[in-house]
């Protein structure tokens, strides 16, 4: 590594550090209904939002409506997506011609991009027409993204209210993460990409001669508006195959810099909102904290399994798969930021890294997708293991445990561990049962431990809500597209139910006073036990997977045999 | 105290049936309560079927029979921890059944007297008790005044008053009557006495798990349905890493290693200790005297986070003491006490008494010699307010000496036409604005000087408040002194806050009131106008010579009636949270360890070249001797760590009133760094012993 591989780490870090409260200010202003800024200019718009569709936005709910409106609300944003795609041939804007969608790609790609995992099982531009790309795959880019975040606003709610019987308006939290936080900020970041050169038109795909002599086809369409959300609302569906690795998408160094701050940027800046709305900056700050040595961890053993070299090949370091204009640090730090932040964009083969590097894009997914997350996702999924981490430990104070002054009995603890068990559900039945079934193998491009490491992934970026591929698998076939799809919808819905109902359970109680009998959740001693925790009950259920993949493949590599 | 029982881990008749009731509890029935050890029961017979069909198919593998063997210690181990504790907190319960006898009760029914059986009385029934009659059940005594041997339940000799009306007219059963006669209706049905209660809530079968215990046993089933879904999984990724590595399917991993693999992982230590650890916080709080009515309180004592102490008793000695003797002008102290002496002599009262006490240890006198004069004492009345003395001297002149409020004193001397001094009065009002009680004496129409009473607080009560304080416990004191005298002793006492002049309403409103700020109660407490607080509060204790109704309203009592009980409940019931907590933190920490020298020794084998060992065999940091050692290691380190944390879980952790971030910092030492390391130098060290008998 190289001085100026330092300074690119260091100068991302303090900048994510240093915008986490700015815009963690800002949206905690925005979620509790203060004016900010931004009403000026959006603030007819949501009015406009709630009179159109009859909505009260100062009307309460319970976590029950609550999850039904969401349930609704995804499940009828998932059928359209759904039709769409599979009508699009006659449909306007499909200027390629592209024919309707394969049935089982359909139903993936709406669970994907309903769920914020952004799994494509299919490539954009031979696969989707710019109307599907536009109004259904963009449109989830966003609302799945507030999704989420309405998930955390309901669950803040629980544990800031006494005694409350109601967590909040679904469709108010919508509306107000859409409009105030994702819309800004999308139209913003695209007027950038597309000043740094990123596609943004109706063109039919061009047909150029190259300088070789041969014809290539360009891909057009609506790039920059997609890509910008893709970013932000830590989606990750490319427009183009190649992801963010493709030159339409990712043109600069420096659109690429950005592209990975805004990868964790929301994120980030939702544990300030969180502690800002429950009133200790502190309690967010500590999450943060977790969340960042988790990441800075993963980021250490990635660099070290790249610079480290491979022994096969002598002390190259491998650019095969790696994103060739932009180095490796580069592509180890996207590696590393997106499995963290459940962004499934790629800007180098995951198959392609280290098998050190690559289990930390596994185990970064496995964790529950809670180093960052997934907008909001990450957050809720967090407080999740918060919520263990205090029942396990917080005994030891001699107290029954409270979180935030909230006791934590058995309903939360048996929600929360719904919320752990559903994505490992997914991970290790599903990685079973396609390791050893034929039409689980025949997708394989790989062998031993590597092509293992292929499955075992898929699975966890759809359970995790993730959507990157380690690639080398073919996910295309009606066994991967039904299997991921489940996997995708059980991984999100298996753990907001559990936190929107621990939310409503929560906000019913009243709060206990702290005193020096309570047990401290702001302090550093706290933080590293949330680690332990995580990583024992979180990462230990993988070991013996992880063993079988990336660690014997690892140590196989040592011995010079690769796969 | 007499309950005190030998209940050592290793008396003989308490380990004897402790061994057999492991054994009865193996029934499937009563293992399914406790869902960990279940798991590791299916284990176990699923593995010992797969021994017995080895040995009819010829292939029997003795490393199997030994995890069959081990798997079955396991639960044994797990249920002989319930089962001992079960039997301690049982010997502890008997011995205080042991009191009530089966005598025949005396029933009233109508004006006639009939004998029936103690355990046939109903609620509601009267019965008659008269000195030398074993009162033969709870209840309340509705006519007469008799005084009573509580030692049975107590331990404590001293006899003590029971009386109809007022707050001490609760009787329990199993007590002696040994003056007058009384009469008493039955408060309790046949079997549902507090002992009979508390009994119940020792054994196993009857016992409810408390709220904590029901999350924590979620949460533990719920880490076993993860681990199981880990090991279930198992064969499959092996089977892809066995064609992998060219290897034959029947090489896959065989039912008695999965099951292995899966009792390492499960929370067993901890699942296994977690009902001895809450029967044994039950019996704790016996040792100290105290029965609970429910599991729930002894848990809810450790979340309480205000107290409310009643002054008298608690933070004081009781009584108020003569402290100080404030002269006159041109009266000597000594004169003062001495006609101060004189005048108490009489007077039986604790505050009289303290006087004579203070004098005599002040200047060293003995009150002998009043029988060489002539004395006549005047006792206290309502009316007068004073006590004293009238002494002859040699001329025959009287001398009143009179003792009493200031107001009494004041006409006194006012009527002999002597006059208050300006200098008293100021003294009189200084004194009662620090909280203290002024007594005036005087001699004839003189005033003498001014006695100070005041209430004793306990001493090491302030150290104690402090040490509470740093728990996040706040103190408020309760006393019906007005609000000068209340705030004094509060500041010497170093409580947090203070309720003065506090009829029983305040004290219900206070903890309505502190309830609704989220703060968890506890309180206790005697009269029956106590109980609608002990009621509304989360923990209420009724002291044992209090009323039934007190004894009802609250969910403990304290047999001893002794006020500062509180603060131990208080103290047994964090010490039972943090044991559960401290071993489900060891528990789960255990698992890395495990994990290391399972994984390994289970994957020797795989990517393996020519007959190298395979590389995953470089996780095997403990270099354990084989494979088949190394399972075997977890294996037993994980049965015998069940039985060597048996002490721990029956006393509890060692505990220290300290803040919560000390206690958590010095338990997540011990139990959560300890829990990581002490399986890799235990399997190390049970794999070097195995290995060396092999």
């Amino acid at each position: 590594m190289t001085t100026l591989d330092f300074i690119q780490i260091i100068m991302y870090f303090a900048l994510l550090i240093g915008l986490t409260p700015v815009l963690g200010n800002y949206m905690s202003r925005v979620f509790s209904g203060q004016k900010h800024f931004m009403s000026p200019v959006f603030g007819w718009l949501e009015k406009l939002i709630y009179k159109f569709s009859g909505i009260n936005p100062d009307e309460e709910t319970n976590w029950k409506t609550y999850t039904f409106s969401l349930l609704a609300f995804n499940a009828i944003g998932l059928l359209f997506v759904f039709l769409l795609q599979v009508s699009q041939s006659y449909l306007p804007l499909n200027p390629a011609q592209l024919p309707n969608v394969s049935w089982h790609s359909a139903i993936n790609t709406a669970i994907s991009f309903a769920t914020n995992t952004n799994w494509q099982g299919y490539s954009g531009e031979t696969t989707m027409s710019y109307l599907v790309q536009m109004m259904g795959l963009t449109v989830q880019n966003f609302v799945s993204a507030a999704t989420g975040i309405a998930v955390l606003l309901a669950l803040i709610k629980g544990l800031s209210r006494r005694s409350s019987a109601t967590i909040g308006n679904f469709w108010t939290d919508l509306t107000r993460s859409t409009i105030y936080v994702l819309l800004p900020m999308a139209i913003l970041f695209s007027i950038v990409l597309v000043g740094q050169g990123v596609i943004q038109n109706f063109h039919s795909y061009q047909t150029v001669h190259t300088l070789q002599g041969t014809e290539q086809v360009l891909p057009m369409g609506p790039a920059a508006s997609q890509i910008a959300i893709k970013q932000i609302g830590t989606n990750g569906g490319g427009y183009f195959n190649a992801n963010s690795a493709h030159p339409f998408e990712n043109p600069t160094p420096f659109s690429n810099f950005l592209e990975m701050l805004t990868i964790l940027l929301i994120p980030a800046a939702l544990t300030y909102t969180y502690g800002k709305m429950v009133g200790s900056v502190r309690q967010g700050w500590t999450i943060f904290s977790v969340m960042l040595i988790l990441l800075l961890t993963g980021l250490a053993i990635s660099l070290y399994g790249e610079y480290s070299g491979n022994p096969v090949f002598g002390q190259l370091h491998l650019m095969e798969g790696k994103e060739t204009r932009f180095g490796i640090t580069n592509s180890v730090l996207w590696s590393t930021t997106t499995t963290a932040a459940s962004n499934g964009s790629v800007i180098s083969m995951h198959d392609s890294l280290s098998p050190l590097a690559g289990m930390v894009a596994m185990i970064n997914i496995m964790l529950g997708e809670v180093i960052f997350g997934g907008v909001g996702a990450g957050l809720y999924g967090m407080i999740i293991f918060v919520i263990l981490t205090v029942f396990i430990a917080g005994l030891m104070v001699g107290r029954s445990p409270e979180y935030l002054g909230k006791k934590v009995e058995a309903f939360e603890v048996q929600m929360s561990i719904i919320a752990v068990l559903a994505p490992s559900l997914v991970i290790l039945l599903f990685t079973a049962w396609a390791a050893v079934s034929p039409y689980g193998l025949s997708s394989l491009n790989n062998q031993g431990p590597h092509g293992f490491s292929e499955i075992l992934y898929a699975y966890s970026s759809a359970a995790g809500n993730n959507g990157s591929a380690f690639a080398g698998l073919n996910a295309n076939t009606v066994f991967y597209n039904l299997t991921l799809g489940i996997g995708m919808l059980i991984g999100r819905f298996g753990i907001i139910i559990p936190v929107l109902a621990i939310a409503g359970n929560m906000a019913r109680k009243n709060i206990t006073p702290s005193s020096s009998g309570t047990f401290r959740t702001d302090n550093g001693l706290f933080s590293g036990l949330l680690i332990a925790v995580i990583l024992i009950v979180g990462g230990l259920t993988f070991f013996p997977a992880l063993s079988l993949g990336p660690i014997v493949e690892h140590l196989l590599l040592n011995h010079g045999i690769t796969f | 105290m007499s309950n005190k029982q030998d209940t050592s881990l290793f008396r003989k008749d308490l380990f004897v049936q402790a061994l057999k009731d492991s054994f009865i509890k193996l029934n499937p029935a009563l293992l399914i309560k406790n869902p960990v050890i279940f798991i590791v029961g299916i284990g176990s017979v699923l593995t010992t079927i797969t021994v017995i069909s080895g040995i009819f198919s010829g292939t029997f593998s003795s490393f199997n029979f030994q995890i069959a063997v081990w798997l079955w210690f396991t639960v044994l181990f797990a249920n002989f921890s319930e089962a001992i504790a079960e039997g301690r907190g049982k010997a502890q319960a008997e011995s205080l059944k042991k009191n009530r006898t089966q005598t025949l009760a005396r029933k009233m029914v109508g004006n006639k007297e009939e004998k029936v059986a103690a355990p046939e009385l109903k609620k509601g029934d009267v019965v008659v008790c008269e000195a030398g009659d074993i009162i033969p059940s709870d209840g309340e005594v509705i006519d007469g005044i008799a005084s009573v041997d509580e030692s049975a339940i107590t331990g404590e000799s001293a006899p003590v008053i029971r009386e109809s009306g007022g707050d001490r007219s609760a009787v329990t059963g199993g007590t002696k009557v040994i003056s007058d006669c009384i009469l008493i209706r039955i408060t309790s049905e046949p079997g549902d006495t507090f002992i009979d209660r508390m009994i119940a809530l020792v054994e196993g079968a009857q016992r409810q798990k408390t709220p904590n215990e029901i999350a924590l046993s979620i949460l533990l089933s719920g880490l076993s349905i993860i681990f199981l879904l880990a090991v279930v999984t198992l064969p499959a990724f092996f089977g892809y890493s066995l064609s992998a590595s060219g290897l034959p399917q029947s090489q896959n991993l065989t039912i008695p290693v999965l099951i292995a693999l899966l009792v390492c992982l499960i929370p067993t230590t901890i699942g296994g200790l977690l009902s001895a650890i809450g029967i044994s916080g039950m019996d704790r709080l016996l040792q100290r005297n105290v029965i609970a009515t429910s599991g729930r309180a002894i848990e809810a004592a450790g979340d309480v986070d205000v107290l409310l102490l009643d002054k008298t008793g608690t933070i004081t000695l009781g009584n108020r003491m003569a402290t100080d003797f404030f002269p006159a002008d041109e009266v000597r102290e000594t004169d003062l006490a001495h006609a101060a002496q004189l005048s108490s002599l009489s007077d039986e009262t604790p505050e009289g008494r303290s006087i004579v006490i203070l004098a005599k240890e002040k200047f060293g006198w003995r009150g002998h010699d009043i029988h060489q004069k002539s004395v006549v004492f005047i006792p206290f009345t309502a009316q007068s307010k004073m006590s004293g003395v009238d002494i002859t001297d040699g001329k025959g002149i009287v001398h009143q000496i009179r003792k009493g409020s200031s107001e009494a004193i004041r006409s006194f001397v006012l009527n002999g036409n002597g006059f208050f001094p300006k200098k008293m009065e100021e003294k009189v009002s200084e004194l009662a604005r620090m909280g203290a009680t002024p007594l005036v004496v005087a001699e004839d129409n003189k005033v003498l000087g001014v006695i100070q009473l005041k209430d004793i607080v306990k001493g090491g009560i302030k150290q104690r408040f402090a040490q509470l304080r740093t728990m996040g416990i706040r103190t408020v004191m309760i006393t019906g002194d007005n609000v000068l005298t209340a705030a004094a002793i509060a500041a010497e006492a170093g409580v947090d806050d203070f309720m003065a002049e506090a009829t029983p309403e305040d004290k219900l409103m206070r903890i309505r009131e502190e309830q609704a700020n989220g703060h968890l109660v506890g309180m206790i407490g005697d009269g029956t106008n106590d109980a609608p607080a002990l009621a509304q509060a989360d923990i209420g204790i009724a002291m044992n010579s209090g009323t039934q109704a007190a004894r009802e309203a609250g969910n403990m009592v304290d047999l001893d009636s002794n006020p500062t009980k509180l603060i131990e409940v208080v103290e047994v019931g964090k010490q039972l949270l943090m044991t559960r907590g401290a071993l489900t933190t060891f528990s789960i920490a255990n698992d890395v360890a495990k994990y290391f020298a399972i994984i390994p020794a289970i994957a020797v084998f795989l990517y393996a070249k020519g007959n190298d060992v395979g590389p995953l065999s470089a996780l095997n940091v403990m270099h354990l001797g084989s494979p088949e050692s190394a399972i075997l290691s977890a294996v037993i380190f994980n049965a015998i760590i069940i039985v060597m944390l048996i002490p721990l879980a029956l006393k509890g952790v060692s505990y220290v009133p300290m803040s919560a971030n000390k206690a958590l910092i010095k338990n997540l030492f011990i139990y959560g760094l300890g829990g990581v390391i002490a399986p890799f130098a235990g399997i190390k060290l049970i794999d070097l012993i195995i290995n060396l008998f092999a």
